[in-house]
């Protein structure tokens, strides 16, 4: 068996915001087919992390390698070509709010070029299908649509170049338990389906229990633990076993 | 945890898409997905055009991955319907079952509504009123909590009071200066010009005078201050509904008017005047020098000569325009401002017709205060 592909690689990577710092020394690699989870205290720097992935934060020491070459490396289309490779949806869904749902999933798509309206069209469809959107929600403005809608269409349009990478940014806050838990389920779903490589920042132990294969806990400025759920929850640690145990006491987490 | 194994995707590059033809079978090979397709998509779509629906066997086992959009081009060039022989990995057959689940589903019309100019001239006529009727609301929204500062004096907000006297005012006076000095200049120098041709240039005194501190001085520091702090509040009233602050302060209990629009006004009701003042001294002083340099009217004359030719009243009424203007910014801005609905596209559209209106406001109420001070400060000889 062949050694697993790297898709990104994190190496000695340290930030500093604002004068004090953010991360020390973090090591961290995703192999392709991984769905990481980033769990870790508030504020302890995991959306930063995951921006600092794609390069739309600098890191101030270390470097990050994504598809096994630096963020900077060749012009400006080979950089944008490896952006493209790249789904990230951010929080609050960061849908343009003046173009309609339809023109927000085919942004991307026109983005590229070369495609026939009738072929944006049609993929649209495919999109909004896949994340269990209906055509006629296509029309609405963003600011028409409720907050379950506008993770879904974020992540349409994240998905809308069929990116190998998807980066998640707390894709389950702000949902009722019912939406989360089907979030959870459309974004396995696209992991089998698609061949999707994830890594996800979450605070729901729900939710992390639900979709990851892999757990990487950030905490104290560096990255704790990284393991499979079983393994990191048995890591003699005051920050994880304090994490699991308050998380477990309200969400009953199933003994795996 | 995963069920399946991921289907492998490319790491580094892509191998390109090539199609094998042999005059009855089309074999596909190489990664069918958009970033390879991209380069040769003119020259593909116009080969899978001329043999696309004439081909009856295509064998797509040799495809290494297969995305919506490589499916999509091949359902389309066969004709949205799959070809009579059709050999495929079963990996690739998801790409195919998205393209046709999608294949008979369109997007809902758009209705054209015939009807749309008389609606649309309705819906200004309403929209109208509609701020009028807010307009109305928050003007007697501030006179009640006037009111009720008279009784409360300890609830005067002060700090935000202050806050926008340094905003407003202050920090509006090198720009204000400047622009009013340069003004000076080019219309001392322009009327020197044609003041010479009549041998008339004493008079350069006069038209200074009545008409930068009557007229020129309020007008310009009014449209300095509605783009400058009039987009500012409204910017400011905006941002804060969009991160519902104001819904913040109003489950407080404390009133939006009392304690963000009140201050406001007031401020600008104070500091607009002080800045005419300002600004006219500065436009003078930009005239004096052009005279001085043109006509050679010594800076001594000037100042000695401008009280005798210009009558105080036009002071006051160029201070009362002040008054006047900074209030009606001041409203106007909060008024869009406070409109404003929590999405982006609300908070550009209303910061942009609140500078507008300000402005049309602005020179509106000039007009009025011309027509009803004509008799007032003009020497008449």
């Amino acid at each position: 068996m062949s050694p697993p592909e790297i898709l990104v690689e994190m190496r000695e990577v340290c930030t500093s915001l604002g004068g004090h710092w953010v991360h020390q020394n973090i090591n961290l690699q995703v192999e392709r087919g991984n769905l990481l989870a980033l769990v870790g205290g508030s504020g302890a720097g995991k959306t930063t992390l995951l921006r600092e992935m794609i390069g739309l934060q600098a890191t101030t020491l270390g470097e990050v390698r994504l598809f096994g070459e630096g963020l900077n490396d060749g012009h400006r289309a080979a950089r944008a070509a490896r952006r493209r490779r790249v789904g990230f949806l951010f929080q609050q869904g960061a849908l343009y709010s003046a173009l309609t749902l339809f023109d927000n999933i085919a942004f991307p798509l026109r983005e590229v070029g070369g495609l026939l309206e009738d072929e944006i069209r049609t993929l649209v469809l495919s999109k909004l299908e896949l994340v269990e959107l209906k055509p006629q929600h296509a029309s609405l403005m963003p600011a028409q649509l409720s907050g379950g809608m506008i993770k879904r269409a974020a992540l349409a349009r994240a998905l809308a170049l069929e990116p190998e990478l998807l980066l998640l940014d707390e894709p389950t806050a702000g949902l009722d338990p019912d939406r989360s838990a089907g979030f959870v389920e459309l974004i396995r779903g696209l992991h089998a389906s698609l061949g999707l490589t994830v890594v996800f920042v979450t605070h729901d132990l729900d939710t992390l229990s639900a979709l990851a294969n892999r757990v990487a806990v950030l905490a104290e400025r560096r990255i704790l633990a990284v393991g499979d759920l079983n393994g990191i929850r048995s890591v003699e640690h005051p920050f994880i076993q304090n994490f699991f145990r308050y998380r477990a006491a309200v969400n009953e987490l199933p003994e795996e | 945890m995963p069920e399946q194994p991921p289907a492998e995707r490319p790491m580094q590059t892509f191998q390109s898409p090539q199609i094998q033809f042999d005059g009855r079978q089309c074999v596909l090979t190489g990664d069918w997905i958009l970033a390879a397709l991209k380069p040769r998509l003119i020259r593909l779509r116009a080969w899978l055009l001329l043999h696309g629906k004439s081909t009856e066997t295509w064998n797509l086992t040799q495809v290494r991955h297969i995305d919506t959009f490589g499916a999509l081009i091949l359902w389309r060039a066969w004709g949205q319907k799959p070809p009579d022989i059709l050999l495929l990995g079963p990996q690739h057959e998801s790409a195919f079952q998205r393209v046709r689940s999608v294949a008979g589903q369109v997007f809902p019309p758009e209705r054209i509504d015939w009807l749309l100019p008389i609606v649309s001239i309705g819906n200004a006529a309403l929209g109208l009123g509609s701020h009028l009727l807010d307009f109305a609301r928050m003007l007697g929204m501030i006179v009640v909590e006037a009111a009720r500062l008279f009784i409360e004096p300890r609830s005067i907000p002060l700090k935000e009071f202050s806050a926008a006297l340094y905003k407003t005012g202050a920090q509006a006076m090198p720009i204000s200066a400047l622009v009013g000095f340069l003004i000076g200049i080019v219309l001392s120098y322009l009327s020197a010009l044609q003041l010479r041709n009549f041998g008339a240039d004493a008079l350069i005194i006069n038209i200074l005078g009545v008409g930068i501190i009557r007229e020129l001085g309020p007008v310009l520091v009014s449209i300095l201050v509605a783009g400058r702090s009039g987009s500012a509040i409204t910017a400011q009233l905006g941002v804060m509904r969009v991160t519902e602050e104001i819904d913040a302060l109003a489950a407080m209990g404390v009133s939006v008017h009392q304690r963000l629009v009140w201050p406001k006004v007031l401020a600008m009701a104070i500091a607009m005047p002080l800045l005419v003042l300002w600004t006219s001294v500065a436009a003078l002083a930009g005239g004096m020098l052009a005279a001085q340099m043109q006509l050679e009217i010594d800076w001594r004359f000037f100042m000695l000569s401008l009280p005798h030719v210009v009558p105080v009243q036009n002071l006051y009424i160029g201070a009362a325009k002040g008054v006047i203007f900074g209030v009606a910014i001041a409203l106007i801005a909060s008024h869009f401002g406070l409109r404003i609905r929590p999405n982006t596209e609300s908070l550009s559209r209303n910061t942009t017709s609140s500078v507008v209106a300000a402005i049309t406001a602005v020179i509106l109420l000039d007009a009025v205060f011309a027509m009803l001070t004509r008799g007032i400060g003009v020497p008449l000889r």
